[in-house]
């Protein structure tokens, strides 16, 4: 299967880069950003806030599949149409640092784009601990199956 | 670099990491290890070999049984591993892709 979404995170750099090329023109990708009702759908998150412009501020506010909600907010400080968004992001009632986004969006062909996502944390600690939780979240969900499985027998 | 792919795809499947957090409670003998699942001895004794091979398990020979235990290291090294992260963004960026096809 071809890996679609490039993931650079350099040993003892506090950063990641995120780089995706998208079936969809410039315009239409931006789109996705800045449309509440759009984001909302590719997100699956309520967007509560959010100010296109500089010292605009957005908040969006994710309910999981446990019905336990997570908040999300930052400030935007650049924005410029179908080029660039940087933005701060931070997790709500977590011990995750704020952190800094650089949105960078591209053309590549009529019908093509790319986006390239620049994420820079406090620490190089901050940033693998963030690396870690989508994994850690796999184990849980695996050992939640195991728990499930060990009851029936029982 | 040829062994770190062997250690994603380890953990990769799921019965493999049923086991990994199983095994992370105590060390287990084969046969109990197997009595969790419904697969075959057979099938968990395979997934078995692969966690071993790529040193997430870790053999212990005690009297007459062989017990398998989680080698720390090796998960704190997978730890590290951004794939799952990867994933997550490819899902959601497919899934931005998607929705906007529809105002094309």
């Amino acid at each position: 299967m071809e890996r679609k979404t490039k993931i650079e995170a350099e040993k003892s750099k506090q950063e990641i880069i995120i780089t995706r090329e998208f079936d969809l023109p410039l315009e239409l990708l931006f789109k996705a950003y800045v449309e509440p009702e759009i984001l909302e759908q590719w997100m699956g998150t309520k967007v509560l806030k959010l100010e296109n412009k500089p010292h605009g501020g957005w908040h969006f506010v994710t309910t999981d599949p446990m019905g336990n909600q997570h908040g999300f907010n930052g400030v935007i400080h650049e924005f410029l149409p179908n080029q660039k968004i940087t933005r701060t992001f931070e997790m709500e009632n977590s011990s995750f640092p704020v952190q800094l986004e650089f949105l960078e969006f591209e053309s590549l062909t009529e019908g093509t784009s790319r986006l390239n996502m620049q994420i820079v944390f406090k620490s190089v600690e901050d940033r693998d601990n963030l690396l870690k939780l989508p994994f850690a979240q796999g184990l849980n969900m695996a050992h939640n199956r195991l728990q499930e499985i060990v009851s029936r027998i029982k | 670099m040829e062994l770190r792919r062997d250690v994603f795809q380890a953990i990769a499947d799921p019965t493999r990491r049923a086991i990994i957090t199983l095994v992370a409670l105590q060390a287990m003998t084969p046969t109990a290890i197997a009595e969790n699942f419904d697969s075959s001895r057979q099938t968990i004794s395979k997934h078995i070999q692969i966690l071993t091979a790529c040193e997430l398990l870790e053999q212990e020979q005690s009297g007459r049984e062989i017990y398998y235990h989680l080698n720390p290291h090796k998960m704190k090294e997978i730890a590290d591993f951004i794939d799952p992260y990867r994933k997550l963004w490819d899902k959601r960026f497919d899934k931005l892709e998607a929705v906007m096809k529809k105002y094309k």
